[in-house]
């Protein structure tokens, strides 16, 4: 359990200053390549919370295509690669009390609602097949949903980005 | 391990992200931000759904992984239309929708 | 699992710390590279430093493992299997499948290592000068250190997933160093064509390992334990007699369709000419000496594989050495009409890459490996002579016609190594090509395919004669162009140039003076280099009898029947290795009681009367081309010049060459665009006939409704009453006005600021 917190510790670190480096940073290429040690880190951290498949979908999905098109999107959008200026609004400083507002709110509710409670120890891991039962079982229609709103999608963003 | 440390891990990259979400100008890394606040997200479904020994956590993370995916083709694609369109993708010269 | 000899005809192996710990030795410039990306660029050298001292490192380790196992094969009794050394960790679990992922130390590892560590050490000490002021020098290092771990970890792998890590580092680093300097379009390209020839066959490697596993698993998991992953778990598989015939011909093709796209064997190696963009330091590391040798490598390293697969040492030859024969002469051919140095040496690799081919695909693994060994030597010291040549003398111009000839009176240090390095990839005597070359034709003869063997003969009489012409315009004749002090700048855009990049370097520091020998950090690399082509064909000296055979010794995997028993747990197994060296059933029947790793193969006698005649053809190459050269190039003999334009048949086959036989075009116009073409086609009428039909529909039916409801409702009923209510709002709505900017950024900050305070409350309100 130990090393399990060593772990998390470390991979929260990386994950926590990623993050900040990606609202920070002035050169877009770089804010994506930080996102992907941020979306790697999660992915860490589902595999500590016993959810192996949801890390390899994290690192297929996210860490590679979403990635790959975010790279492309930053390719098409501009002409030169490097530092920019004028990546963040003229009144970005509002920003802050925001973030900060909207962290104390959520981390007073979390303090007072979970305290100290611990994660189960010896929990049964959640295999794969269990999701997919759940996936095919009482979550059908959501499956169903979703399958249209990706359908949607790739027509949405055809008809969006075509050139006429 | 406590709940608390995955959780609030998660409410920092969420509230990271909002930071990002208010601060950037640029449409590319504001849909970054939103990157963040659902993987935040997913964070919270896992953990809870190992505190609470249920697979219901772990769909949902799916769902909400395959949503984001359709979010940044759309996201994109808009941004991409929207720099065709004016040269620029920077959000406060968008300004259609000033009362 | 460890094995231990418990035979009283066997003797304990020896090990050591260096073969314990060889997994360190990728790990080194992967942490390397990590620390040049993040800290790099605040190095006193950029973080160059750092790249050199991590190779240094793993040379140091790698010569550390060479030297232990040598001590080990030594410490075995004659003809016993010697173990390689394995290490394993467990991983990943998975829905009940543990992968494990370690090392797996012997012969070919440890020569591979040696090789890959050696040249990778020398061309980072020589990219600090080549590179000296790049706009993109630390990323230079990092990819270069990257790729050196990858390769590393390729080569020591245990099992195939490790490998598959390796070999797909090694194809992002090669990408990205052949795109180096991006900004020109046609080294851009090159990188895209590379990456995705590259990936085409990579498409076998992951369908052939899927194969591999699953039909292996429950072999290799029931008598060895371990999973079908496992290399050595697959060799004794494939050797066992178990595997069905048809599945392992399908994974050997799989994965051979992987050696060649990386190996850049016919009909995938178009990309490997063109990736000659990239700065010459990495053509000569990655693109001569080591990563193209990945495929090789496959082949080598899986070899029972394709020994069981392709039916090796059958009659009649296999896919293999049709692949290597075809671009042995495709290759060479190929080379007689560049005017790119580099791309004269290019050709010279592949078909070089073919040679290693032909010999495994003929049972000649050994000489094939040694080839790799040697070849590596001489072909990253024809490179980086290139780049001494274009670096120094011929203002970065890699254009033997245009600046090229005359340069052996100004830099006698390059021209003494190129002409050492010449006299190797020929395969003259003693050069270390002359041992290793003549080995594979030998044995592919003396296994009886005597076609093959004539194609060999023809591939060294080209060989020689293309590195004649190659040579000749190079350094004989008179000094053209750049090569004669002319500071030419027109020419700058139409070839290979290397001076992108350089900010403040570049074309200004040779102006005013003419070429010049290049400094000590490039001449020392070439030296380095030429001593071993010269002398590293003598660790398998076949000529000079048994005792000079060292790599036969060290290298090859003896053939003996491993006797595993795995009732009584691990580490108890014995080694029946009674039967003499010679008489080993492996690879020809089924072994009764153990398992085999590797398949006896047969080595051809060395006869003088043989290497005379290929000694012979290669000489007569060298002369006819020199004659050709002298009579084209400098007397410009009337008959000769000109002669492709008036003659039809001669015509008709230089445009051939100079269209690569037309490879590329068929790929990109045919192939692409038929596959491409009806997609596209297709996607276009959905288009325009259901989609906008569908749209155009919807939109005359609103737009009949709205027009409609415009003219009746909207004008008279609800305008009044909007007017009316829309006068009250006006006052009230200036007040908020400021709030309604249209930014969403605005937006956003409002919504969640709302969404936190009335959150706040709720809490406050309920604790």
């Amino acid at each position: 359990m130990v090393a399990q917190n060593i772990g998390f510790g470390i991979i929260a670190l990386m994950m926590v200053v990623g993050a900040l480096r990606v609202v920070t940073t002035t050169n877009v290429v770089h804010a994506a390549l930080w996102l992907v040690v941020v979306l790697s880190g999660g992915a860490a951290q589902y595999v500590l919370l016993g959810a192996e498949f949801i890390a390899i979908t994290q690192v297929l999905v996210y860490v590679g295509a979403v990635m790959v098109l975010f790279l492309f999107g930053i390719m098409l959008t501009r002409t030169r690669i490097g530092r920019e200026g004028g990546l963040n609004n003229p009144h970005w400083k509002w920003g802050i009390p925001v973030a900060l507002l909207t962290l104390a709110a959520t981390v007073l509710t979390l303090v007072s609602s979970f305290g100290g409670e611990k994660l189960p120890e010896d929990a049964a891991p959640i295999s794969t097949q269990a999701v997919s039962d759940q996936i095919f079982g009482p979550y059908l229609l959501p499956f169903w949903a979703l399958s249209f709103v990706l359908l949607a999608a790739v027509i949405g963003a055809i008809v969006l980005a075509r050139k006429d | 391990m406590l709940v608390n440390q995955f959780l609030i891990l998660a409410a920092i990259l969420f509230a990271i992200g909002v930071y990002g979400v208010v601060a950037r100008r640029n449409a590319v890394l504001v849909l970054m931000s939103i990157e963040l606040i659902l993987n935040a997200v997913n964070l919270n479904l896992v953990a809870f759904a190992m505190r609470n020994g249920s697979a219901d956590g772990h769909t949902f993370a799916l769902y909400v992984i395959a949503v984001a995916a359709a979010e940044v083709g759309v996201g994109l694609g808009l941004v991409l239309l929207i720099f065709r369109n004016r040269r620029t993708i920077a959000l406060d010269e968008l300004s259609e929708m000033k009362g | 699992m460890s094995v231990v000899a418990a035979s009283e005809v066997l003797n304990p192996l020896s090990s050591g710390w260096f073969l314990e710990n060889s997994w360190l030795i990728p790990i080194i410039p992967a942490v390397g590279f990590a620390l040049i990306i993040f800290f790099g660029k605040r190095l006193p050298m950029k973080g160059s430093e750092i790249g050199v001292i991590s190779m240094v490192a793993s040379l140091g380790m790698s010569a550390g493992s060479a030297y232990q196992w040598i001590q080990r094969v030594g410490s075995a009794a004659e003809g016993q299997f010697v173990e390689p050394v394995i290490r394993t960790w467990n991983w990943w679990q998975i829905g009940g499948v543990n992968l494990t992922i370690g090392q797996s130390i012997d012969g070919l590892a440890v020569t591979i290592l040696v090789v890959v560590a050696f040249i990778s050490t020398l061309v980072q000490l020589y990219s600090i000068e080549y590179l000296h002021g790049d706009r993109r020098y630390t990323h230079f290092f990092a990819a270069l250190t990257l790729f050196s771990a990858g390769m590393l970890a390729m080569v020591i792998a245990e099992d195939m997933i490790l490998f598959i890590l390796g070999w797909e580092i090694m194809g992002l680093c090669s990408f990205m160093l052949i795109g180096h300097w991006w900004e020109e379009g046609a080294n851009s390209r090159a990188a895209l064509k590379a990456f995705f020839t590259v990936r085409t066959g990579d498409m076998g490697l992951l369908v052939g390992v899927a194969i591999l596993y699953f039909a292996s698993n429950e072999w290799t998991t029931e008598n060895l334990g371990v999973s079908g992953f496992s290399i050595h778990g697959i060799s004794a598989w494939a050797l066992s007699g178990e595997p069905n015939s048809t599945v392992i011909l399908m994974a050997s093709i799989a994965l051979f369709i992987a050696a060649i796209g990386k190996s850049g064997q016919f009909p995938l190696h178009t990309w490997l000419p063109d990736a000659m963009a990239g700065p010459t330091p990495v053509s000569s590391l990655l693109h001569s000496s080591t990563m193209v040798v990945a495929g090789v490598f496959l082949v080598a390293r899986l070899y029972p594989v394709f020994f069981e697969g392709f039916d090796i040492l059958g009659a009649g030859g296999n896919l293999i050495m049709v692949i290597g024969a075809i671009t042995i002469v495709i290759a060479a051919a190929l080379a007689f009409v560049q005017a790119d140095i580099k791309k004269v040496l290019a050709y010279s690799t592949v078909s070089q890459l073919g040679y290693m081919m032909l010999g495994l695909g003929a049972g000649a693994w050994l000489p094939a490996v040694f080839h790799i060994f040697t070849h590596a030597f001489f072909k990253a010291c024809l490179f980086l002579g290139a780049g001494s040549i274009s670096h120094s003398a011929s203002h970065h111009s890699f254009d033997m016609r245009k600046d090229m000839g005359g340069l052996r009176k100004y830099m006698p240090i390059t021209f003494t190594t190129w002409v050492i390095s010449t006299l190797a990839l020929c395969g003259v005597f003693p050069f270390s090509g002359f041992f290793s070359k003549d080995e594979i034709i030998d044995n592919v003869g003396n296994n009886g395919y005597t076609m093959f063997m004539v194609i060999g003969l023809v591939g060294a009489f080209l060989t020689a004669a293309y590195m004649t012409r190659a040579t000749y315009l190079t350094f004989f004749g008179e000094a053209r162009g750049a090569a004669a002090g002319q500071h030419e700048t027109e020419h700058a855009s139409d070839h290979g140039h290397d001076d992108h990049g350089h900010d403040d370097h570049g074309h200004d520091a040779h102006d005013g003076h003419g070429p010049r020998e290049s400094g000590p950090l490039i001449t020392i690399p070439l030296m380095i280099l030429a001593v071993l082509a010269l002398s590293s064909g003598f660790l398998n000296a076949t000529p000079f009898g048994k005792s000079w055979e060292k790599l036969k010794d060290w290298v090859e995997p003896r053939a003996a029947v491993v006797m595993e028993v795995h009732a009584s747990g691990p580490g108890e197994s014995r080694i029946r290795a009674e039967e003499g060296h010679h008489s080993s059933p492996c690879g020809s029947e089924t072994p009764k009681e153990g398992v085999c790793f590797a398949p006896q193969l047969e080595h051809a006698k060395f006869k003088w009367s043989k290497a005379l005649l290929s000694l012979a053809i290669v000489f007569a190459g060298i002369a006819l081309s020199w004659l050709l050269s002298v009579a084209l190039y400098t007397k410009k003999n009337a008959k000769l010049v000109g002669l492709t334009s008036r003659n039809k048949v001669l015509g008709a086959g230089y445009r051939l060459l100079a269209n690569k036989y037309y490879l590329d075009a068929l790929y990109e116009q045919v192939i692409v665009r038929s596959v491409a073409g009806p997609i596209s086609r297709a996607a276009y009428w959905f288009n325009q006939n259901i989609l906008d039909g569908v749209l155009h529909g919807v939109s005359r039916t609103t737009r009949s409704v709205s027009s409609w409801t415009y003219r009746n409702i909207d004008q008279r009923v609800v305008d009044e009453a909007v007017n009316a209510s829309g006068r009250a709002t006006k006052g009230a709505g200036g007040v908020v006005q400021p709030v309604q900017s249209g930014k969403v950024s605005q937006y956003g900050a409002l919504l969640f600021a709302a969404a936190s305070v009335v959150a706040l409350v709720l809490v406050i309100v309920n604790t």
